[in-house]
């Protein structure tokens, strides 16, 4: 086995995604360009990627979010931007890990929707959402319907 | 500010929201930073070597498919050093083989076995929803407190 020396030891790397009718990802990397001090930033189709110091990285990512904060999303990531072992300009197709974040994409309106509503209204008064875990058991209304179903 | 382990540990919303709110999201982009930036014998694409499906075996038993071991090598120690997590139910994303399946039925039931707050939600699929999603995220990670 071949010896492995790692590269950008001591950085992180952070996306920003964003979701929004009025920025591009090319006012956020302009944006980013303006305050980054020595941070590595690529812009993508859906955003950043943004790659330094972990207090550069998140100093720009506390600026950007500024520009539309309800519409821009961040995550970590564990590879470095252009790393071989995962960026597409090597490998073709999609980049691992990319369709989970096209899923969420469509998800991700309802999520700004509920972060433009919860600075007009106290969380605290927004009701509960369903429990996943409750077992909805049948209702005898139901029953009967499906006992009646069946005996005609 | 609390490590809140993030379920499914990819999530870009739940990472998003964690951090928004003060607190550290435990997602497995950390565990490879980790991987990927410590020297060692080169094993791409991910540096899982095969000492992780021995580290795995505090977690699974050595029937249990190395694919399973290799990786609760990397949720496992965040499920031990989390202090509240997050899960969504009906995340399609997470689906996958035996390794990444099983895997993931694991990690929800050592969140579920460890005493810690724990909040299970379902994707919002309207706008409604999307308000209590994130309300609900809200109260629960304000109700952990020290947020930074």
């Amino acid at each position: 086995m071949t010896e492995y020396t790692p590269v950008h030891v001591g950085t992180v790397t952070k996306y920003i995604v964003v979701e929004s009718f009025e920025i591009t990802p090319a006012d956020l990397a302009i944006r980013g360009y303006e305050v980054s001090n020595g941070a590595m930033i690529k812009e993508t189709c859906f955003g950043l990627v943004v790659s330094g110091k972990p207090d550069e990285v998140d100093r720009i990512v506390e600026e950007v979010r500024k520009v539309d904060p309800d519409h821009i999303f961040v995550k970590d990531r564990g590879f470095p931007p252009g790393d071989p072992r995962r960026c597409r300009a090597n490998l073709g197709g999609a980049r691992p890990g990319y369709h989970g974040m096209e899923f969420e994409m469509t998800v991700i309106p309802y999520v700004s929707h509920g972060l433009e509503e919860l600075k007009k209204q106290n969380a605290a008064t927004v009701p509960a959402p369903a429990n996943p875990l409750a077992h909805e058991s049948l209702d005898i209304t139901s029953l009967q319907k499906l006992i009646d179903a069946q005996e005609s | 500010m609390a490590k809140v382990f993030i379920y499914p540990a990819t999530s870009l919303i739940l990472s998003d929201l964690v951090s928004r709110h003060g607190h550290t999201p435990l997602s497995s982009a950390v565990a490879i930073r980790e991987r990927i930036q410590t020297a060692g014998l080169e094993s791409p694409p991910l540096q899982i070597t095969p000492e992780e499906p021995k580290k795995g075996l505090k977690w699974a038993a050595v029937e249990v498919p190395a694919g399973v071991r290799g990786r609760m090598a990397l949720y496992g120690p965040m499920i031990g050093e989390c202090e509240a997590a997050i899960i969504i139910n009906d995340a399609d994303l997470a689906f996958g083989c035996m390794g990444c399946a099983r895997t993931n039925e694991l990690i929800k039931f050592l969140l579920r076995q460890k005493d810690i707050p724990k909040l299970d939600l379902n994707y919002p699929k309207n706008e409604d929803e999307g308000v209590k999603f994130v309300a609900a995220i809200k109260r629960f990670l304000d109700g952990l407190g020290g947020a930074k």
